[in-house]
């Protein structure tokens, strides 16, 4: 058979294996995610059928994968937004990044993966699926809760935490001193004030030059200029993850909406080939030694996601109920911990068993999450009807 | 006198309720692509939503006609009858849009598309003849005077900057 068909076949099947498996993920209530990782890990190296011939497509693909996840992580707040929400839940959000950073650094801390994979695995167990997130909330129609902007709010500062953290953690992976990572940090927060400045004053500018009436041309220059942002991004050692992100911020008003409408499916394909590409690159052999510190990691990352919500829900004068809403609303890890756990495996500077951690903990969380969130209040009114009865008895 | 609260959705919308006599919260979700939801709290948890109705703009815009929300469009239309070409719209300004957090006087719609405000309806509340120091917010609705073709202009105005 010629080269080019054996390929069309290879990614036809997977794109098709995917699709069925995704079907199947949403219909019991849980996101793809962790099927696309698992369906990476059986045909990567190692795995029970190695696919060959589209590794450059796939690797390149899986690149603009990342690209499209955080551009529309940008576009999904306005400037104003992110603004009011950093105001709002400062207070909850820096008990949720310290509880829920900490047991991933201190874990790579044990196992001796040394102070670049302590950050990235912080990175790893801090951030919530944003994405998993909302679909859950609006599966259970839980919009309207009060507890609701609780939850937003924390994902806000997430998202603008992660600004921060991108860039810093790519220069610390590109070999930067402690006085080269003091410079980074400084940059990079002078350049998220710069956009969300450039953002909240001249965003219609921003937004104009890639908006069009014509949905083709609109689709093309939205495209095209992400990826020569987060392209030139990359260039000047910043991550094209961040450049990409810091665009999606400066879109703002109706012409974000188009966008993030528009790119949606670009990014769940492309986003569903880095998964892939992902699994593909951890060989599964190393997952079952670090199993046992997966499900421990779960367990307290749940606990302490349980823990940040129970408390920012309560600042806000939320019911019991409501608080143990939020907490597990917040327990699903997903894109982003595997985004993070990518950067750092490609840049070659940290254990590999880091790889296999990170798809173990992630296969975990994103099946665990929304079962969390369901289970909440069965479990809550459990627990209550239990401690009626003790009381009475 | 309900005392709507107004509660923003980041990344989904704007949420927007108040307290009934009877205990109960009653709301609406606006989602930033138009939608609209109708929420309504449970009996016994009053955080959490026994029912979220999603309306298409029609059928919300048939719901609040029942509940005769628009009367003040219906009185200004009724002044309004006589003159050919001049028209009243109810004009929302979503959140997010450039001129959330901004004032009147900045969309210029007076020189740019000859429409005039003559009320802001915000939270359930009327705020006549807006002056153009006037701070709008997402959720808004702008009750506007103009020809139609000034209307869809303003619109797109509110909307895009």
């Amino acid at each position: 058979m010629h080269n080019s068909a054996i390929a069309l076949i290879e990614l036809g099947a997977i794109f098709f294996g995917l699709g069925v498996l995704g079907r199947m993920a949403w219909k019991i209530g849980i996101s793809p995610i962790p099927f696309y990782l698992l369906g990476g890990l059986a045909f990567g190296s190692g795995g029970i059928l190695p696919l060959e011939g589209i590794e450059g497509f796939a690797s390149l693909a899986s690149e603009i994968g990342v690209i499209l996840l955080l551009l529309l992580l940008g576009l999904e707040y306005s400037a104003a937004e992110l603004v009011t929400g950093l105001r709002r839940s400062w207070l909850a959000g820096l008990l949720d990044l310290v509880l829920n950073a900490a047991p991933g650094a201190i874990v790579a801390l044990m196992l001796g993966w040394g102070v670049i994979g302590a950050l990235a695995m912080a990175g790893v167990t801090y951030i919530s699926s944003s994405g998993i997130v909302a679909k859950v909330l609006s599966d259970l129609g839980q919009l309207g809760n009060r507890e609701t902007p609780v939850i937003l709010s924390i994902l806000v500062f997430e998202d603008l935490a992660m600004a921060v953290y991108l860039p810093i953690l790519t220069g610390v992976l590109a070999g930067a001193t402690l006085l080269g990572g003091l410079t980074t940090i400084g940059i990079s927060l002078a350049v998220v004030t710069l956009v969300l400045v450039l953002a909240l004053r001249f965003g219609r500018y921003v937004s104009a030059i890639v908006d069009s009436k014509s949905p083709e041309v609109f689709l093309l220059r939205v495209l095209g200029a992400a990826l020569l942002v987060a392209g030139v991004a990359q260039q000047l050692q910043v991550s094209a993850a961040v450049g990409a992100f810091l665009l999606g911020i400066a879109i703002s008003g109706s012409t974000a909406e188009n966008a993030t409408r528009m790119l949606e499916p670009l990014r769940d394909l492309f986003a569903a080939i880095f998964f892939v590409v992902f699994g593909l690159n951890t060989n599964p052999a190393e997952i079952p030694p670090v199993l046992g510190v997966a499900l421990l990691l779960a367990l307290v990352t749940t606990v302490t996601k349980l823990i940040t919500g129970w408390w920012a829900a309560k600042w806000q004068g939320i019911g019991r109920m409501g608080r143990a809403r939020t907490g597990a609303a917040l327990v699903a890890r997903g894109e982003f911990s595997i985004v993070i756990a990518g950067l750092a495996v490609s840049a070659n500077v940290v254990d590999a068993q880091l790889a296999a951690l990170a798809a173990a903990y992630v296969l975990i969380m994103a099946v665990f999450g929304p079962l969390a969130a369901r289970g909440a209040e069965p479990v809550m009114r459990l627990a209550a009807t239990r401690f009626r009865r003790t009381a009475t008895a | 006198m309900v005392n709507v609260e107004v509660t923003p959705l980041p990344g989904i919308g704007t949420r927007q309720d108040f307290v009934l006599r009877t205990g109960r919260r009653i709301g609406v979700i606006t989602y930033r692509d138009g939608r609209s939801e109708l929420i309504v709290s449970k009996r016994d948890d009053p955080d959490t939503c026994t029912a979220s109705i999603p309306l298409s703009p029609d059928e919300a815009a048939a719901l609040a006609g029942l509940l005769g929300a628009p009367q003040l469009v219906a009185e200004l239309s009724k002044e309004h009858d006589g003159l050919s070409g001049v028209n009243t719209k109810q004009l929302p300004l979503v959140p997010g849009s450039p001129y959330d957090g901004r004032t009147l006087g900045d969309t210029q719609l007076r020189s740019r598309t000859a429409v005039s405000v003559v009320a802001v309806v915000r939270a359930g509340t009327v705020h006549p003849s807006p002056r153009p120091d006037f701070v709008m917010g997402g959720g808004d609705l702008l009750v506007t005077i103009g020809t139609s073709e000034g209307l869809a202009k303003a619109a797109d105005v509110l909307d895009r900057g």
